[in-house]
Formats: C-alpha cells, sequence, structure tokens
C-alpha cells in the first residue's frame, strides 16, 4: 500500500454525556467486545497499510490502554507500525492541539520521515468496513488532489445536517462543501475519511497553520476546494458514528442485525486486543433471546435485545430489554433493566429498576451503585 | 542467554488413543475441551501464572493443530526474546539418522541442548494431557525447602483407583523410599500425576546414564528408579485441588459437563488464575429470537438460533433455528442445520450436520469395531466431517470424512456402528 494511515482518535463529545467524561469517542465500547476504534485501524490494517498514526487528545488513557500493544492489529512492527501522538510540550509549542489540522501539524515529521505518496486520514470513532485500496484507486484513476470518502443519508435515519455536506458534480468532483449547513443541498455527507498527497498535505499544513488556521475541514479542504481537484468517493456499506447517545444506542443494536453483523462475521475480520475470558454460562434459569452475549458473561435473569458485554451478571429473574450493559456491570436478582446503558462496573442491586425512553434511554455512569 | 532458575518441558506429544477419532488428526492435548480451550490450555496457563516464562513444548504425534495453537506463545505471552515458547520436535542430528521421542525421558534427553542454553537449576516436567490448576512456584519451594533432587506431584487416589497409577510409597515426612508402576496391590495411595521438578544437573546426569541402557528410556520406568536407587533426594508433593485426566470418551465428556455446574468444581471464571488460549475469534455471540439456552457455556461468535440444553458449545458455532442440542459438546466452526436433534454426542471441530439429522438415539449397543472406546452411549462425530441431511443416527456410534447418503442404508445408522471414510491421500 502506498499510503501512511492518520486516525483522529482525539475527539469528545458533550452529546454523549457522561459515557465520554472518563473515555476518548474513539475508545467507546461498541457490539459486546469491542472499541469504536478498532473498525478503522483494522481497515487500516486490512488495506495492507503498515505505519499508522493515532492522534489523541481528551481521555487519552482509556485509548492508551486499548492499544498498549499493536501486535494484535498487526501493527507491532520494527519498520512502521503504530504511533499514539498526544499533545506534548516542548520549546516552541505549548499548546494542546488547536484544531484538527494542527494535531497533524504537530505531529508533521511523521509525515515527512515517511517515504509513502498518499496519506489516508479517517476519524477514530467511525463504525464501517472498508477497503481503502479501492478509495485510493478512485483517488489515482481521477487524478484527484483530495479524495473525501462520503455516502448519501437519503433513506437513512441520520440528519445530514449533523454533517459535512457535499455537493458533487457528474464527475464526482466536489462543487460545494458546507460543514453542518442549517438549509442542505445534498444528501451527500462527509464521512470525515480523505486521501491526499504527502507533500501536498505537508505544503498545505505548513500553509494553514503558522497563519493561525487550524481546522482541517474549514481551513485546508474548504479553502482550498477550488484551485484543488477534490473528488467525493461514495462509500455504500454500513456506517455510522458515535456523536450522540441515541447514536450510540442504536450502533449497538444495530448488530442485532445480521446484515451489520456480517461486517463482523466475515473476512476480513475487525480486530480487537484480546481478552481472555471464559466462555458464556447460561444457567438454568437463563432465557436470553435477540441479543449479544460476550464471553466471561453470566446470566440467570432473561434478557431481550440487547448488548452485553464481558464479564457481565444477569441475576435470578431479572428483566433486561433494549439495553446496553457495559463490561463488569452486575445485574442483581430480580431487577427490571429497559432503555437503559449501564456503563463499566455499574452494580444494580436487587430488586432495582432502571428504566427509560426508547428515544431517551437512561444511563448509569461507570461504576455507580443503584 | 540469559540464565533461568527454572524452565518447563512440556510433554504434547502423546496420542491419547483412547479418546478415539478425536485424536485421530490430532494429540491429545490439542483436543478442545470447555469450549473454548484446548486441553494444552491448562499447563502452559500454569506455567505462566506461576511466573514461568520458559516453556519449551516437545511434539511428536499429529502436531499440525498444536503447532499453529501455540505459535510463537503470543497468547500466554510468551512471545520473548529471551525464554518464551519454543516447539521442541525430533529432529535429525548431525550425520546421523533422525530419531523419533521413544520414551518421556528420551524426549528430555534428546533436547538436552535446548535447557542447557538456559543453564537452569530446576527443570519442570509436565505432561500436556491433564486439566488442572496448579501453582508449581509453591512446588519448587517445597523441592528447595526439603533439599530434594526430584520432587513428584501426587494426588490422593482410591486404593482400587491406585493400581492403575504409578505409586510413591513415602514415609511420614512424604520422603519418598520406593516408587511402584501401576502396583497389583498398592501400599500406597499416592499417585503421581506425571509433574516432576528435578534438579538440572542430577537430571541431566541420570538422562545420559540411562539412554546408554534403555533406548525408550522413560520416567516412571526408568528414571524414578534409577535416582531412588542411586540414593538421591526424592519427596512427594501432595496435591488436593481439581485434577482431571480426560482419557476416555466418558471422562472426557463428564469433565466438560462439569463446568457447566452453577458453582462448577473446576472454576474458570476465577479472574487470579485465567486460562489463556489462541482464540482467533473475539466476537460475541447472537442468540436468536426463538433461542432457548439453558445449563450451557457457550464460546464466541456463536449464532444459536435453536435450542441449547447442558452442553459445551466451542467457538463460532452455528445452531440453526429448530435443532435442538442436548447433554453434548460441540466443538469450534461446527454447523448443526435445521431440525437436528443432538443427544449425548461429541462433534469434533469443523464439522457439519446435514437438515434434520437425529442423532444419540436408540438402544446403547457398545461400538462393533472399538468396543473399549465407545461403550457408555456417547456418539462421536470427527472433525471436518459432513453428516448428510436426515439420518437417524444411534448410540456409540463414529463418524468421521464425507460419506454420502449411500453409506447409509435407510437413512439409519444403528447403535454401534461406525462410518470413516478416509480423507483423500495428500501426496
Amino acid at each position: 500500500m502506498k499510503a501512511i494511515g492518520i486516525i483522529m482518535a482525539g475527539g469528545n463529545s458533550e452529546r454523549l454525556k457522561n459515557l465520554c467524561t472518563l473515555r476518548a469517542i474513539s475508545a467507546m465500547p461498541v457490539a459486546s467486545s469491542f472499541r469504536a476504534i478498532d473498525f478503522s485501524l483494522s481497515n487500516m490494517s486490512n488495506s495492507n497499510i503498515k505505519k499508522v498514526a493515532v492522534i489523541a487528545q481528551f481521555n487519552s488513557r482509556s485509548l492508551q490502554d486499548h492499544l498498549s500493544s499493536a501486535k494484535w492489529w498487526d501493527l507491532g512492527r520494527k519498520n512502521g507500525g503504530l504511533f499514539i501522538f498526544t499533545p506534548f510540550l516542548s520549546n516552541d509549542n505549548s499548546f494542546w492541539f488547536r484544531g484538527t489540522a494542527d494535531s497533524i501539524y504537530q505531529n508533521i515529521s511523521f509525515l515527512k520521515r515517511s517515504n509513502e505518496p498518499y496519506v489516508i486520514i479517517t476519524s477514530g470513532d467511525a463504525i464501517y468496513k472498508l477497503d481503502f485500496h479501492e478509495v485510493l484507486n478512485a483517488h489515482i484513476q481521477k487524478g484527484a488532489d483530495i479524495t473525501i470518502v462520503c455516502k448519501d443519508l437519503a433513506n437513512t435515519d441520520k440528519d445530514v445536517r449533523d454533517f459535512g455536506v457535499l455537493e458533487l458534480d457528474g464527475d464526482g468532483r466536489l462543487a460545494n462543501f458546507e460543514e453542518k449547513p442549517l438549509e442542505p443541498k445534498s444528501t451527500i455527507a462527509s464521512l470525515g475519511m480523505y486521501v491526499i498527497g504527502r507533500s501536498l498535505l505537508i505544503k498545505l499544513l505548513e500553509d494553514a497553520i503558522p497563519n493561525g488556521r487550524y481546522d482541517l475541514v474549514k481551513d485546508v479542504i474548504i479553502r482550498h476546494r477550488k484551485e484543488l481537484n477534490v473528488y467525493g468517493y461514495k462509500y455504500e456499506g454500513y456506517w455510522t458514528t458515535l456523536n450522540s447517545v441515541n447514536a450510540y444506542m442504536k450502533a449497538n443494536m444495530d448488530f442485532l442485525d445480521p446484515r451489520v453483523r456480517s461486517m463482523l462475521t466475515t473476512q476480513p475480520y475487525i480486530d480487537t486486543k484480546p481478552k481472555d475470558e471464559p466462555p458464556a454460562k447460561y444457567n438454568s434459569s437463563a432465557d436470553v433471546r435477540d441479543s449479544l452475549i460476550a464471553s466471561g458473561t453470566i446470566v440467570d435473569g432473561s434478557v431481550r435485545h440487547s448488548v452485553l458485554f464481558r464479564k457481565v451478571f444477569v441475576g435470578a429473574n431479572s428483566n433486561v430489554e433494549n439495553s446496553i450493559i457495559m463490561e463488569s456491570s452486575y445485574i442483581g436478582k430480580g431487577c427490571v433493566i429497559k432503555n437503559a446503558i449501564i456503563d463499566k462496573e455499574v452494580v444494580i442491586s436487587d430488586g432495582k429498576q432502571v428504566i427509560g425512553e426508547p428515544d431517551n434511554p437512561v444511563v448509569i455512569s461507570k461504576g455507580e451503585i443503584v | 542467554m540469559r540464565k533461568k532458575e527454572m524452565l518447563a518441558m512440556l510433554l504434547a506429544g502423546g496420542q491419547g488413543s483412547r479418546l478415539g477419532i478425536l485424536t485421530s488428526d490430532k494429540a491429545k492435548p490439542a483436543v478442545a475441551f470447555g469450549g473454548k480451550y484446548r486441553i494444552i490450555d491448562f499447563p502452559m496457563s500454569n506455567c505462566v501464572n506461576s511466573g514461568l516464562d520458559t516453556v519449551g513444548v516437545l511434539t511428536q504425534y499429529q502436531p499440525l493443530t498444536l503447532n499453529q495453537h501455540i505459535g510463537i506463545g503470543i497468547p500466554w505471552d510468551l512471545d520473548l526474546k529471551n525464554g518464551g515458547a519454543a516447539i521442541l520436535a525430533p529432529h535429525v542430528k548431525g550425520g546421523e539418522q533422525g530419531e523419533w521421542y521413544s520414551g518421556t525421558a528420551n524426549a528430555i534427553y534428546q533436547n538436552i541442548p535446548y535447557i542447557d542454553k538456559y543453564d537452569p537449576e530446576y527443570v519442570l516436567i509436565l505432561s500436556g494431557d491433564h486439566i488442572y490448576k496448579m501453582d508449581y512456584s509453591n512446588m519448587l519451594d517445597f523441592h528447595k525447602k526439603n533439599g530434594c533432587d526430584v520432587t513428584i506431584a501426587v494426588l490422593e487416589v482410591t486404593m482400587e483407583e491406585a493400581s492403575r497409577f504409578g505409586i510413591m510409597n513415602a514415609d511420614e515426612n512424604d520422603k519418598i523410599y520406593e516408587f511402584e508402576e501401576k502396583p497389583e496391590h498398592p501400599k500406597s495411595n499416592l499417585a503421581s500425576m506425571g509433574i516432576y521438578i528435578f534438579s538440572w544437573q542430577k537430571l541431566r546426569a541420570a538422562l545420559i546414564e540411562d539412554n546408554k541402557v534403555h533406548a525408550d528410556s522413560d520416567f516412571g520406568k526408568h528414571i524414578i528408579p534409577m535416582m531412588l536407587n542411586a540414593g538421591e533426594v526424592l519427596y512427594a508433593y501432595r496435591f488436593k485441588d481439581y485434577w482431571k485426566d480426560v482419557g476416555t470418551i466418558e471422562s472426557y465428556w463428564a469433565a466438560n459437563m462439569e463446568l457447566i455446574e452453577t458453582v462448577p468444581k473446576f472454576n474458570l471464571y476465577e479472574d487470579f488464575w485465567k486460562i489463556y488460549t489462541n482464540n482467533e475469534s473475539q466476537l460475541p455471540q447472537y442468540t436468536g429470537p426463538d433461542a432457548l439456552i439453558q445449563k450451557s457455556i457457550v464460546s464466541e461468535g456463536c449464532s444459536i438460533l435453536g435450542e441449547v440444553n447442558h452442553s459445551v458449545i466451542g467457538t463460532s458455532v452455528v445452531i440453526e433455528e429448530g435443532a435442538v442440542v442436548r447433554d453434548s459438546i460441540i466443538m469450534e466452526n461446527c454447523i448443526i442445520h435445521k431440525g437436528c436433534v443432538i443427544d449425548r454426542c461429541i462433534i469434533d471441530q469443523n464439522t457439519e450436520i446435514g437438515e434434520n439429522v437425529i442423532m444419540g438415539t436408540g438402544e446403547n449397543i457398545v461400538n462393533e469395531d472399538k468396543p473399549k472406546i465407545y461403550n457408555t452411549g456417547i456418539t462421536v462425530i470427527g472433525s471436518n466431517t459432513v453428516v448428510p441431511a436426515g439420518l437417524t443416527i444411534g448410540k456409540n456410534c463414529v463418524i468421521y470424512g464425507k460419506p454420502g447418503p449411500e453409506c447409509f442404508e435407510g437413512s439409519k445408522l444403528e447403535s454401534g456402528k461406525t462410518v470413516i471414510v478416509e480423507k483423500e491421500a495428500i501426496i
């Protein structure tokens, strides 16, 4: 692969409320045994990208922990491999990352020391499966300077106004780009993934940052969209991002659908850091239907349409419905959990009820005792 | 190489012929256990949990599955620059003919150079055949405290069972004065577990000495009696916890089923003594809208749409709608199609059972070909096998390979019958 990868994992979101106070969005647990960043990392590794930088900022401890060894994504290499960049102090730099473009600029030696002609930039919190070879081939074939991976959000549950909106001409060339417009002129959203020439990116960053322009979308792509050949690459598969509590809930529940789950069950696989938990155990009063269950979990009660992570315990006569229960949480006996997101290491005492609305799930924060 | 205080040599070359078709294409230590594990994971994990970081795995019989499983030791964090896991296969030595491992001690004898490289004080000899959790560092402390040359881990068995084991006769301090291999009239009930700690220089000398006399040098038959006679200090180290030799179809089945108990005798759910394995899949399992799973353990990546009761299910198994699995062990990557009823069966990995197969039904007639192996009503289906749809299969049956429907007269296989279709020869 003639490209290096950059995963923008710096984001935090107000809209994820207390789910994100202790972790980066890209470290959000997804689909029983994964973290959001596993998808971008695996896609890069599966596309044969040998050198990947993860740029982190908020709550990067959770991410560092998950990425403590790069071997699970075949990125534990002598040459290349995985790089994790967090903000640091130096003689000429004493800032947090001031924006997405700035976060790359502050690590520009990573770009300068590479030989690969292209850079693939993605976000760390998107759930999708994509072969970057195809995007790069399209980029080269069109003679593009920048290629933006995009998706038509018509006929989906997503509001295009939450995203960058692209207007493409008949050839797929970018005519206009608006960030989160109130009155979108198209339904094609940018997925925050880009292909760009490495030297071009260095040039654009060296032009932008010293002049106080720090945002990759606004100050690099939108600003130069007329003089450069910017193309859209339409991605058709499943894609979602974890930009709100409801989106997080939906993303997890989507994996109950075999069509979405096939993303995990077909090759190339999405990889994650292994945890060595024993098989899940169903005791004699267990009644689990239409649910995802991870290893190390023990179920005595009833579970419907839910996603249970590792080492969860559900006591006898408890009912769990339409809920997410994260790692090491304990649900006692005779509890009712409905339309809820239970974060890690929560204890729900015997007989307690945690009930939310289908479109407004209750969130119980990490380590709470109910 | 940096010196190691103790390293482990894990004997994993045995066939385990009483496991029948399960060990036809892999060594006994590579047989799946407890859903996602293989038998060798238990001693391997015990090693790393006891703080040992150098493990030589001696392979011989059908090593492919085992080699792939161990690899460079990543699942056990044994991918180390200094030490780590090493597969030690029989090999051709300079200018001579190659030599198989002809006995347990002979296998160690042939690997003296590997051990010497680490210049250890002690060597731990293990077999890859048993299910247990044991802290070998406690055994080493015992070895040092008693100034032993050899420490042998022993289990207290009943006097009736004792004649099946190597028996240690020891004084009140557990110092061994006599060893009897499978005695008809046992004098003690301390059975050797096949776990030894040797002071390396003593063992090294004994191996070289015994090799001159016995070409098939064996620990129980030759080395232990020889060292005892030579006046070396041997102690029995009593182990009081769970230990299972899953050597027969029935004991293998029963040990798996014990894991299902609400509070099992052997607990896999203890965080401080994890069992590690090489699992490709980290996927969650999906239970379908009409699934019913009770009294079972189910591994990663399974898709259970039917009914599972009192069973042990390996990784990435698919059980389709309307299929019923009871009292059975289904190993990884098997597919049980719609409408099957599987009762008290063991189905080895990568096997596909066609629609509406009824298995494990009828009279309990022992297997005609191998009555000593298949005699407790359990039907066993080999690995990479395809069972055609619509069959009715009895008890104590064995199926292996890809037999066509014509192999089953009247779509039936009576209890005690065997259908083995050999795989195509690989040229």
